[in-house]
């Protein structure tokens, strides 16, 4: 077999066993599907080639699932729109080769590469929301896959795309194929992609962070119906990922990049077990699907939960909060009203971390902006240190202002691009009147350095920070007044995981220092496990679970709760540790 | 997966691999570079602007005619003012003595053509200086205040913006100004050109101030403590700037064309004042005989809209964060 010659891995075939096997496709299975050896893409820019992945080696082979796993900037999407020469203008293959079914596709003609696309190669992109084209009706953009691929037109075209709709698991598929995107949720749209994308039957399949942006619930469900419809047929997948958890449930080969390489790579749960390379083995610690525990503070631990409840002073406390919108109705008087939040009551104990947990559209951070007093309840009440917040005015508002702080979940949306850091983190010192020009610089200084960001940082702009260093100066605003309870509203949910791990170490050891309490919006239980002491669990408006994040994880309530529990990718995964 | 592949153990090239970690060294999580000069939005627009030879272009032109316009003694030294018809191309009869120097030569009425044409640029100047900033003050502050605070005070702007904005431009100034006849100077005609000018100007800036009012840091500086006014002067209005600006720098060459429509028409500026509009307009019954006297106040006027016109190209390129490679 030359196959070992060329194997730019060089592992050792143990215990394999070479007997002649076919796919669905009749393809060998023995024989790699497809292969990139040593491959080098550059971008073009004013300094020159920047390389973005260099010397990057993969196999796949047929009816496999693979993962590339690595943080935004690894280049791991680089290296799958490679494969089918997707890359945007500046960028180009400047090295290696890759190989599908041991032809070379590097370099091909035009003419070759859309031969290979989408009949033998397709592609599932990452955001559903902006993939398909608004002006027209799903299964028309399903039968167009099909006709681009000569497989069939007309009317058969357009009846294909209906099975082709119900088989990615679309109720309703006939008269779900005439409406447009708009008329579809995320996860609906996903399915339509996964349709599109398995349309001409591809013997592989690029899933390019297809549930990055649904709830983890809908991530599930998709990634479970597109496991067994590619097992089904025999399609090989690979997968693109930044999350470990879920690419070691998923995947049986693993390959992890970072800047651009392959630091290691290997059958997926040898690697989780025994991480070799610094890298790999920081992402399984920190991912936070895996970990198990809450960071370690001096907070409460387990035993005296009941105790601190009485004896701790709630810092903040809602009651019997519900929020009405009006919804603009076809003309006037035809409105309705719709209830976000629905009679929501809970308490905040001081130095402690309440997280609320639900999907979107469940009215979680409806709750933070009641609490803020963005929002008016529309009945029920917020207490701040026992004192209802509604009739504050003036003076009194601007000290629950400083009180009561924000952290948002965009990094890119909640700083002014204009506003320099310096300016970003004095603006509520300058506010709220507190201190000269002097003690000002001191105070921002004394704030990026408890966020541990460097001082010069103090002259840059917004557009020059990562996200989660975006999300640290949004931190640091947040401190700047001393608050008592910071509100965080998604505020990691943008972030890699490694970004996100340590956010989430930063705020835990604010809190320890500072004393603070957190309000915890966010949709991702593994976070919550990591943070929070107290748990609520929200599904359309009302709280249907409520209780200490132990028992929420070990013991389950409610049947909504173990669905999101079940629900986090690589949780069901045995470390051994 | 399928059962097939997970009998045995790795399959050849999927063993185990490592790199080696000294040629993949690990880097501290999200650090950042501390040896890049800072750049807010503005000095990256300067920067890409720097850059972009019609914006050099572009300003010298303007630079130039503004130059022109202050000092136009540097370019002539006769009086626009000063006539003799017997130096008019009309003149069929004796040629008069001819002093001085008139590249340009004479009109009919026989003034010196580069004199009057230097002397027009200040007219111009002052009407789309002039009705450019009474435009962006007035549309700016009800655009923004209507897009800021919307709701019924929105509707009342928005429907008399409307309204504004249904008047054509040349046609209102004719008819404002042909009532009032008689008090013409230039301020006058810069007033009657923003009357009917700063609908555009709102309309921009409220839909700016719309799409940036719903932005995260808007709510965060609420959040912060800053009162709606506060917000909307630090963070809304330079936020929205950008749209305003670019739409300002083009509408300039447009209120320099209606002025010297509207002195074409002699209903602008007062007879005694320069104008390329009179100019063009005087020179148009003598286009056989003497087309360079339409030419020159014509070339004048053309470019120097042309330039306001790739001015305002080059810097909404600058600022528009979609041309931008960052």
């Amino acid at each position: 077999m030359t196959i070992f010659q060329t194997d730019p891995v060089g592992a050792e075939p143990t215990g394999f066993d070479p007997v002649e096997r076919r796919s669905n496709h009749g393809l060998d299975l023995n024989k790699p599907l497809l292969e990139i050896k040593n491959l080098d893409v550059s971008f073009v820019a004013n300094e020159g080639l920047v390389p973005a992945v260099r010397g990057a080696n993969l196999v796949i082979y047929p009816g496999q699932t693979v993962a590339i796993v690595g943080e935004s900037g690894s280049g791991k999407s680089t290296t799958a729109h490679a494969i089918i020469d997707l890359l945007p203008g500046s960028g180009k293959i400047t090295g290696g080769e890759i190989l599908f079914e041991g032809k070379k596709i590097s370099g091909a003609s035009k003419k070759e590469i859309i031969a290979l696309r989408g009949s033998s190669i397709g592609l599932v992109p990452q955001d559903p929301m902006t993939n398909l084209n608004p002006v027209w009706r799903i299964g028309f953009q399903v039968a167009e896959a099909l006709k681009a691929n000569g497989i069939s037109r007309g009317k058969m075209a357009s009846k294909r795309a209906v099975e082709l709709l119900a088989e990615a698991g679309l109720p309703d598929a006939e008269r779900r194929a005439r409406q447009f995107p708009h008329e579809f949720s995320g996860g609906m749209r996903q399915r339509a992609l996964i349709a599109i994308g398995l349309a001409a039957r591809p013997k592989l399949l690029i899933a390019d962070e297809p549930t990055s942006a649904l709830d983890v619930t809908v991530q599930q469900q998709i990634l479970s119906h597109l496991d067994e419809l590619t097992d089904q047929l025999g399609i090989a997948v690979l997968l693109i990922t930044h999350d470990l958890g879920l690419a070691a449930e998923r995947a049986e080969h693993l390959v992890v990049m970072y800047k651009g390489q392959v630091v290691e790579s290997g059958p997926a749960r040898e690697i989780l077990r025994n991480p070799q390379h610094p890298y790999t083995q920081r992402l399984v610690a920190s991912a936070p699907s895996l970990a198990s525990r809450r960071l370690q503070s001096a907070s409460t631990s387990k035993v005296d939960v009941a105790a601190k409840q009485e004896r701790v002073e709630n810092v903040i406390v809602a009651e019997n909060l519900t929020k009405v919108f009006k919804i603009r109705g076809a003309g006037p008087g035809r409105g309705s009203d719709f209830k976000a939040v629905d009679d929501v009551s809970f308490r905040l104990p001081r130095g402690t971390t309440t997280a609320i947990v639900g999907e979107s559209g469940s009215g979680k951070s409806t709750v933070a902006q009641m609490v803020l007093r963005l929002l008016e309840p529309t009945e029920g009440r917020v207490l701040y240190e026992g004192s209802d917040i509604a009739p504050l005015k003036g003076k009194a508002l601007m000290a629950l202002r400083r009180q009561v702080q924000p952290i948002f979940q965009n990094p890119y949306g909640s700083i002014d691009p204009l506003f320099s850091i310096y300016r970003t983190i004095e603006e509520p010192l300058r506010l709220h009147g507190i201190g000269d020009k002097a003690s000002r610089v001191r105070r921002v200084k004394e704030l990026l350095e408890k966020v541990s960001l460097p001082s010069s940082a103090m002259q840059r702009f917004p557009n020059e920070l990562s996200g989660g260093q975006r999300q640290r100066v949004a931190i640091a605003r947040a401190l700047a007044l001393e608050p008592e309870v910071i509100i965080c509203d998604e505020a990691v949910s943008a972030l890699d995981v490694l970004v996100q791990a340590q956010v989430l170490e930063l705020l835990n050891n604010l809190q320890t220092e500072l004393g603070l309490s957190y309000l915890f919006i966010t949709h991702d239980l593994a976070v919550v496990r990591q943070i929070a002491d107290y748990v609520l669990v929200m599904k359309d408006g009302r709280l249907v679970e409520q209780a200490s994040t132990d028992s929420v994880f070990d013991n389950p309530q409610q049947e909504y709760t173990r669905k999101l529990l079940d629900a986090i990718p690589g949780a069901h995964i045995e470390l051994g540790r | 997966m399928s059962d097939l592949t997970k009998s045995g153990g790795p399959r050849p090239g999927q063993g185990h691999f490592l790199a080696d970690p000294d040629e993949t060294p690990l880097q501290a999580t999200d650090t950042l570079s501390a040896n890049s000069e800072p750049s807010s939005l503005w000095q990256d627009a300067w920067r890409s602007l720097r850059k972009n030879p019609i914006f050099l272009i572009s300003a010298l032109m303007i630079l130039f005619v503004l130059f022109v316009a202050f000092f136009p003694g540097v370019f002539t030294s006769e009086d626009p003012n000063y006539c003799v018809l017997s130096r008019s191309p009309l003149n069929k009869g004796t040629p008069p003595v001819i002093t001085g120097y008139h590249p340009w030569g004479f009109d009919i009425q026989g003034c010196d053509v580069l004199a009057r044409a230097v002397y027009g640029a200040k007219a111009s100047v002052t009407v789309g200086v002039g009705t450019t900033i009474l435009v962006v003050l007035v549309g700016g502050v009800v655009g923004a205040l209507a897009g800021f605070y919307g709701g019924w005070f929105d509707s009342i702007l928005s429907r008399i913006t409307d309204i504004f904005f249904a008047l054509p431009l040349i046609l209102g100034a004719i008819i404002v100004l042909q009532l009032y006849k008689g008090s013409e100077s230039v301020w006058r005609v810069v007033v009657v050109l923003a009357l009917f000018g700063w609908p555009q100007i709102a309309r921009i800036t409220r839909g700016a101030v719309i799409s940036v009012k719903g932005a995260d840091f808007i709510t965060a500086s609420t959040a912060l403590g800053a009162t709606r006014f506060k917000s909307l002067v630090r963070h809304v209005v330079p936020n929205s700037l950008a749209p305003v600006i670019v739409t300002a720098t083009v509408s300039l060459g447009i209120y320099i064309v209606s002025e010297a429509t509207l002195s074409f028409l002699g209903l602008g500026l007062p007879q005694n004042l320069q104008s390329w509009g009179a100019q063009i307009s005087s020179a148009q019954s003598a286009i056989r005989t003497a087309p360079m006297m339409l030419f020159y106040p014509s070339a004048a006027l053309a470019i120097t809209v042309l330039s306001f016109i790739l001015l305002g190209d080059a810097v909404r390129e600058a600022l528009d964060p979609k041309a931008r490679k960052r």
